[in-house]
């Protein structure tokens, strides 16, 4: 009777997930579905602890106040451009979980056994959960080393792209294999324990290694996608360890999560206009010889000429871009765009899928300035009206306003959407060098006629307008 | 009669393509807390670590469980949290 209603009890928690997440999808009802999600998490919890009955809760609740307090100082400390580090490293945290899972049954098991070989598969229950077990801890692992990767490379500790070698694929290729074939063995030959567990702890190890060897040489602008991919491998491991622990709420939450992520992974590989293949496989860029090096008309300009042309405008497009991020800009953008409403001009904001370092970086960003979020007009709804815009400002954006994507077929970044920021009236591009973004390459748009350039940090370019901009 | 084993995997495949549905047409403002809340839900992973640090004992079973515990835990509270407050910046009156 109580098993029946605490399996009713995680259905309904698996309902509320399902429901959190579709709210999640929509701006008006976001919040509540995190809340349903944060809601169905608890009862999933609590019903686990009375399932669990009558034992020895002390490691439990250490390990929930420890959580607890990390969890809580890291989110409210956290800074609004710190965020794309934050949820990989959470990310990361939710892998190696679902790893020690696998690891924390594997070794209970191997506390069983007494005889002088171990069949791993009979000893925990069949070998479709000593599999899952092993998947569960490959793939855990991978996604905790893989974050941990990441993390370092958004906060800056890590800085250019590693282990880009010719044969490297064929060397994660085969480190995955003998990391799947380690899992194997000990799941289905019966070894000595103390083999069982050197094979293992191996599988553990060589996962490890994976999910560094798999990262590092993707960087910059592809790190939106190796988020996103992360984001769903960490469902996966969740789902796994659901096989393992035979619980049908984490396969469900889990493979919803999976799903998500893959979602969100086929977006940003479109707005780049790369294969997901060529993310993970392929270097990219960093060949200058590919664009023209040096520019011809290259215009600069001031804080305050850019102000008086302000005077004249009735339409700005700010389009930003990660140097808005670096710079901490956000908040005197927003400052700037009060003055500029207050004359009447019309101020709106051009954000590409794939700005920043993770999806929809800028807006969280802008939305920490108080930017209203029907000023942030996505890509394809922005374009058709470039045409009609008096000046556009450029804000640390780069490659995804490079008009060579359109036109130059032998261009390493041709064919990915970009926006049309080049058809505008006047462009005010603000950057700190003409140094190349992430593709590498030399950007035409610095070259045009309508294009002129201030040089400078953005956030200090801004403060120079917003003084203009006021005594003017 | 079904096994467990196939019972379960009708729930994964079936959970993946709900998973499809329910986030196609996500609007990217919301790529970001979409991530984070779903990056929260993934700590869901904390249920089967919970059944792993049931003792009392320092066996090396028992600490890996409740190691596991500890990080499924930052990322349910803190996930949630966060995206909490990001979902918070979105909802401001102007």
């Amino acid at each position: 009777m109580l098993n029946t209603l605490l399996q009713l009890g995680y259905l309904l928690a698996a309902c509320m997930f399902i429901l959190g997440i579709r709210k999640l999808s929509k701006v008006r009802s976001a919040r509540q579905g995190n809340q349903f999600a944060a809601a169905a998490m608890l009862l999933a919890v609590v019903i686990t602890l009375v399932d669990l009955g009558n034992i020895d809760y002390r490691w439990i609740l250490g390990g929930l106040a420890v959580g607890t307090a990390v969890g809580v100082f890291a989110a409210v400390r956290v800074q609004m451009t710190g965020m794309p580090e934050l949820v990989a490293m959470f990310n990361g945290f939710g892998g190696a979980a679902s790893a020690l899972v696998a690891l924390s049954i594997f070794f209970r098991t191997m506390g069983t056994q007494t005889g002088a070989t171990v069949d791993v598969a009979a000893a925990m229950g069949g070998s479709h959960i000593a599999v899952a077990g092993v998947l569960s801890l490959v793939v855990g692992s991978i996604t905790f080393t893989g974050s941990l990767i990441a993390f370092l490379k958004l906060n800056g500790s890590v800085r250019g792209n590693h282990f880009v070698f010719a044969g490297r694929n064929a060397v994660n290729g085969l480190l995955l294999l003998g990391t799947l074939a380690a899992g194997a063995a000990v799941v289905f030959v019966p070894l000595a324990p103390d083999v069982t567990i050197m094979v293992f702890s191996a599988a553990l190890v060589v996962a490890l290694i994976v999910g560094i060897t798999g990262t590092s040489p993707i960087g910059g602008a592809d790190m939106p996608v190796v988020i996103s991919l992360l984001n769903s491998l960490s469902g996966v491991a969740a789902s796994m360890a659901g096989f393992a622990v035979d619980n049908h709420l984490l396969i469900i939450a889990g493979s919803l999560v999976g799903a998500s992520g893959l979602i969100l992974t086929q977006i940003m590989c479109k707005a780049m206009n790369r294969t997901l293949g060529a993310v993970l496989f392929k270097s990219f860029g960093g060949s200058a010889d590919s664009g023209r090096d040096g520019y011809e008309n290259v215009k600069e300009a001031s804080a305050e000429e850019v102000a008086m042309m302000m005077d004249d405008i009735s339409t700005l497009v700010v389009v930003p871009g990660y140097g808005l991020a670096v710079a901490q800009a956000q908040h005197t953008t927003r400052e700037l765009a009060n003055l500029l409403e207050a004359k009447g001009i019309s101020v709106r904001y051009a954000i590409h899928p794939v700005a920043g370092r993770m999806p929809g970086h800028m807006n969280v960003l802008l939305a920490e300035a108080d930017v209203p979020y029907e000023q942030l007009v996505e890509m394809d709804n922005i374009n058709g009206d470039f045409k009609t815009t008096d000046m556009v400002m450029v804000l640390g954006a780069n490659d995804v306003v490079n008009p060579a994507a359109l036109d130059e077929p032998d261009s390493p970044i041709y064919g990915m959407p970009i926006l049309n920021v080049h058809e505008a009236r006047q462009v005010v591009v603000v950057k700190r060098s003409l140094s190349p973004g992430f593709a590498g390459i030399a950007n035409r748009l610095f070259d045009n006629d309508n294009t002129i350039m201030v040089f400078g940090d953005a956030k200090k370019v801004l403060q120079d307008l917003v003084s203009e901009v006021k005594n003017a | 009669m079904l096994s467990p084993l196939m019972i379960g995997l009708y729930v994964f495949v079936l959970a993946i393509f709900l998973g499809f549905e329910l986030i196609t047409k996500v609007p990217p403002t919301l790529h970001t807390p979409l991530m984070s809340g779903a990056n929260a839900i993934s700590g869901i992973t904390l249920v089967g670590a919970l059944s792993c640090a049931t003792t009392g004992e320092t066996t090396l079973a028992n600490v890996l469980g409740a190691l596991a515990v500890a990080l499924a835990t930052i990322n349910v509270v803190g996930g949630f949290l966060v995206t909490n407050r990001m979902l918070q910046m979105f909802g401001k009156k102007r």
